[in-house]
């Protein structure tokens, strides 16, 4: 191979030329490392913890004593023996092993805005300041952090239109959850919850517009599209009456298709006497260019973690902004951030409040790195972050539709904004390779496995990209590359792409009844032990 | 300055050429084009209330730390206040594993990209379920009082009744939130909490109330261990007796960094635990370092069936001894099954669990036994010596961990009063009670953990002694 030509490289690698580059001929670090329980040996220690001084000791006496009969632990907990470089390398082998966004290119997990998280907004989370602050502080010694979530309440107020904010929410389901509860309490304040006990939702929003109304009591009605991919108007309108609570909806929906007759649900709605709240967790298409208020809506949420560029840390933690009129801001969980003068509060003074829906004061490492990101964006940024997602979005769909097996159901001529929800309906009819197995296959070319579609299916075979600010040129090129490449893999040789993957750290799964089988599942080392290895 | 494009270095496409490269393929002039999906009427056409960019990196982390240089940190004072977020010290080796930038950044990627993610979850739930007794641990979420609140739901639905008996001294920030989760009562499918008493002498709870006020229509009995009040709770498995007598469940409120001299839960019988893994290795962040864990029993498949977080269980390959980890059960989440699901799920606390793993990791057995000594010396020690000055004196039962209570009546100063004080000698005092409980006059919970030495707590006597003076 030494005289290989590049094109023979290419040959030989199955690599792609295209414009610009190639794919990456990637294989994931494969450690087969044992679980940590397996390793080390008794009497390692990771770290020394502090022993109470020997004044200390004479003093109170044994710790022992002052622990309730029959309280002291027996069986010391069968924790890892290992020294601390062990660990150490334990985890960063893990970690080489998690692909993350830093790695892939999460342009596969729409919904999820996966835009890159500046490194700088780390230093400022990690430092004393922000991370060694404690909740009960007295407000005085932490008005730095309050003027931050001050301001960035401020700012998102003004990029939704709202009147008022929380950022305690711990996550956007956390804000959407907020609220349900917050319509609840309005209703109870008016007297009408005996009246009123249902929600609105659509199938293509989140599956937490559905959920959380539920926990918080309400029967959920779920309309499905109309032919353009909107929710039934009609359907709306019927679902709609003196029981009504209000809605909980996304505008862009899943599919990525802006509803140009939103105001017109909210109208339906607030005739009925109900509320109109919007779940948007994805924004970026919309930053500066339209507001929730602006149609009508009461209240909105945003996700920091996705439009304002906090990252997302493995699932969390995360921060929900949840944003509302001035008649629904009296019933929002306390604290609120106030401003009087030049001082920042903690206002606990709010008796119509719903209360708390997270403990302390939230997830502020995400305000202060959404405060950054808001910062050194400004007005202009925002707005161009929002053309620039809506851009490259419509970039790569013309890429993607011109692979084949792939289709783009609802609203034909109609863009979409930040996303689209594709079909590989026909790929699978014609070669067995459906939306999961190309999932497992795009991994093979460093590139995310791609999110496939909340449930349920409606459409068939379904996969949803979301190119976001983020990502460059040669990025979604290299992106719509890798479904060409899947796409001509299965009509080729489908087996070999249901076979995938091949690239990874570990081969295909088995043993998949564990998934559901009480005697099989094996949610901890001490189960599997004990199931699957008959180990005592 | 004003025609100059906006390139911004997170923007690789805002470079002009690229983007006239890109819409020319589209045939578009302007991204305009594609906006006119959104209909005028609804169109913003102001300009975002939102002062001009700090473009350079060097402006904007100038602006940002000078912001944040403004608090006074845990770092710049010696801080005595737990009351659910407490000061523990993170090994260095945790922070340098979940500031990689792979955890930091991962999302949902599938169970081969993001192998090392689902293992290391993996290893959180085995650990933790050794330090609780449990062969099950679901993937943490929001708070303590957030899972509180779902597993009073989750015992609802087992057991098909709608009464959770708590003890009246439990948490009453975690109380607020249980509530929130629990509905209003008029609603149909609250989940209705009712109220036992605790014993005002020792701060455990009152067994005899608790016989009193249970009857076969509860769902569950909940108790904390330590407490809010930080007293160790020496009846848990009487409580969870009485609670299996009368066909309940028990659910015990725990913090896991006590249990490498305390008794699990597990052990004591009991069919659920919750608590928070903020002490396991999370710097506090003003309370962000927290998350809420569930565990249960897996000899029923029930409990992992109404069970409202994501579940995760490990799988194998064709190679043996080769391993994955996949989520189980997934169509009861919300994500399986939205309004049919239990409760909801969405993004959680993922980055909190590999920072427990590696801390639970690195601590190992006698690393917990270790620190639960300290905490118990050193505090106990705080105890004495605040004891000893005129007017102030501990309250409830000399059975605690880390976290007492502190009764200034005597000295004719408000918990208040003595706090501002204190921060004049860069101490923050404990978390004032007197609003929460009232019946403790004016009290205040000091939290003493390993990360404090007797030095420390002498300064803290002194100021204390001084202030009241």
């Amino acid at each position: 191979m030494k005289d290989e030509t590049p094109q023979e490289k290419v040959a030989r690698l199955g690599r792609l030329r295209r414009d610009g580059g190639v794919l990456h001929d990637y294989q994931a670090p494969r450690w087969d490392e044992p679980f940590i329980m397996e390793q080390g040996s008794p009497g390692e220690r990771g770290v020394l913890v502090p022993l109470a001084e020997d004044d200390v000791t004479a003093a109170v006496g044994e710790a022992a004593d002052y622990i309730p009969e029959g309280m002291s632990r027996a069986a010391a907990p069968d924790l890892p023996e290992m020294s601390q470089y062990q660990v150490l390398r334990h985890y960063l082998r893990y970690s080489q092993m998690t692909l993350g966004m830093d790695l892939g290119s999460d342009i596969s997990e729409g919904t999820c805005t996966m835009k890159y998280s500046p490194k700088m907004h780390e230093e400022l989370i990690r430092g004393h300041k922000a991370a060694d602050l404690h909740p009960w502080q007295d407000e005085e010694t932490m008005q730095g952090l309050l003027a931050i979530v001050y301001e960035t309440g401020q700012y998102l107020k003004s990029i939704s239109g709202m009147d008022a904010f929380t950022l305690q929410p711990g996550g956007g389901s956390h804000a959407v959850f907020t609220n349900a509860c917050v319509m609840r309490r309005y209703f109870e304040a008016k007297g009408e919850l005996d009246q009123r006990n249902e929600m609105i939702t659509t199938i293509f929003s989140h599956p937490c517009d559905a959920a959380t109304p539920m926990v918080a009591g309400f029967k959920v009605i779920t309309v499905m599209p109309d032919e353009n991919g909107y929710p039934d108007l009609a359907a709306f309108k019927a679902a709609v009456s003196e029981k009504t609570v209000g809605c909980m909806i996304t505008n862009p929906e899943d599919t990525g298709i802006y509803n140009p007759q939103i105001d017109k649900y909210v109208e339906v709605l607030h005739e009925a006497g109900a509320l109109a709240f919007t779940d948007q967790a994805n924004a970026n298409g919309i930053l500066g260019f339209a507001r929730a208020r602006d149609a009508g809506f009461d209240a909105c949420h945003f996700n920091l973690h996705k439009t304002f560029s906090s990252p997302h840390g493995c699932e969390g933690p995360a921060t929900g902004a949840y944003l509302c009129t001035d008649e629904l801001a009296k019933y929002l969980p306390v604290p609120l951030v106030t401003k009087v003068g030049d001082n920042y509060h903690l206002d606990y003074d709010r008796p119509e409040s719903i209360g708390r829906v997270r403990g302390f004061l939230g997830n502020w490492m995400g305000v202060i790195r959404a405060y950054a990101w808001i910062r050194t964006m400004g007005p202009e940024g925002l707005k161009e972050v929002a053309e620039i997602s809506v851009l490259n979005n419509n970039y790569l769909d013309n890429l993607l539709m011109a692979v084949k097996g792939v289709s783009r159901p609802y609203a034909e001529g109609h863009r979409r904004l930040d996303q689209v929800r594709y079909s590989l309906e026909q790929l699978k009819e014609d070669t067995g390779v459906g939306t999961e197995a190309l999932r497992d296959r795009m991994v093979d070319f460093g590139i995310q496995s791609m999110w496939m579609s909340h449930h349920p299916w409606v459409v068939p075979e379904p996969f949803t990209p979301e190119p976001c600010e983020t990502y460059s040129k040669d990025d979604l090129d290299e992106w719509a590359a890798v479904i060409k490449k899947g796409s001509d893999e299965a009509y080729a040789d489908a087996q070999f792409v249901l076979d995938a993957p091949h690239a990874q750290p570990i081969e295909q799964m088995r043993r998949t009844e564990a998934m559901e089988d009480p005697k099989e599942w094996a949610f901890t080392w001490r189960a599997y032990k004990r199931k699957i290895l008959k180990q005592k | 300055m004003a025609d100059k494009p906006f390139i911004h270095p997170y923007i690789p496409n805002s470079v002009p050429a690229t983007k006239e490269a890109m819409l020319d393929e589209l045939g578009l002039s302007s991204v305009e084009e594609i906006y006119a999906e959104i209909p005028d009427r609804l169109r913003f056409k102001g300009t975002l209330d939102i002062p001009p960019a700090i473009l350079a990196e060097r402006d904007l982390r100038r602006h940002v730390q000078g912001l944040l240089d403004k608090n006074i940190s845990s770092v710049d004072y010696l801080n005595f206040c737990g009351a659910g977020c407490w000061q523990h010290h993170v090994p260095s080796i945790v922070d340098e594993v979940i500031n990689r930038a792979e955890f930091v950044s991962a999302y949902c990627g599938g169970e081969y990209s993001d192998l090392g993610k689902y293992l290391t979850r993996f290893e959180f739930n085995s650990m933790l379920g050794e330090l609780l007794d449990y062969a099950a641990v679901a993937n943490p979420i929001y708070d303590w009082g957030d899972v509180a609140g779902r597993a009073f739901r989750m015992a609802r639905r087992i057991t098909g009744r709608d009464k959770v008996l708590v003890p009246s001294h439990m948490s009453p920030m975690r109380l607020m939130e249980a509530r929130t989760l629990c509905q209003p009562e008029a609603m149909v499918g609250s989940t209705k909490l009712r109220f036992f008493e605790w014993d005002r002498d020792t701060g455990m709870v009152d067994l005899d109330d608790l016989r009193t006020k249970l009857d076969d229509s509860f769902a569950a009995v909940y108790w904390e261990s330590p407490g809010y009040l930080g007293t160790i709770e020496a009846h848990g498995a009487e409580i969870v007796k009485i609670a299996h007598e009368h066909g309940a469940l028990a659910i015990a409120g725990v913090d896991p960094i006590t249990l490498g001299v305390l008794v699990p839960p597990g052990a004591l019988g009991a069919d659920i635990a919750c608590g928070d893994i903020q002490g396991l290795g999370m710097h506090m962040h003003a309370g962000g370092g927290c998350s809420g864990f569930i565990a249960f029993r897996d000899d029923d498949p029930v409990f992992a069936e109404e069970c409202p977080l994501e579940l995760y269980t490990v799988m194998e390959t064709a190679t043996p001894g080769q391993y994955a980890v996949a989520e189980a059960l997934a169509e009861r989440t919300s994500y399986g099954a939205r309004d049919q699901g239990k409760d909801w799920v969405g993004t959680a606390s993922g980055l909190w669990t590999i920072a427990a793993a590696v801390y639970m990791a690195v601590m190992g057995p006698q690393g917990f036994k270790d620190l639960g000594e300290t905490c118990i010396a050193r505090s106990h020690y705080a105890a004495k010596l605040l004891g000893e000055i005129p007017g102030v004196r501990i309250k409830l039962s000399p059975s605690f961990f880390k976290e007492f209570v502190v009764d200034f009546d005597g000295t004719g100063k408000t918990v208040a009063e003595v706090n501002k004080k204190l921060l004049g000698h860069q101490i923050f005092g404990g978390k004032d009670l007197s609003a929460e409980f009232p019946e403790l006059g004016q009290s205040a919970l000091y939290c003493v953990t390993e990360y404090y030495d007797q030095a420390d707590i002498e300064t803290l006597a002194a100021a204390v002694e001084e202030v009241t003076a």
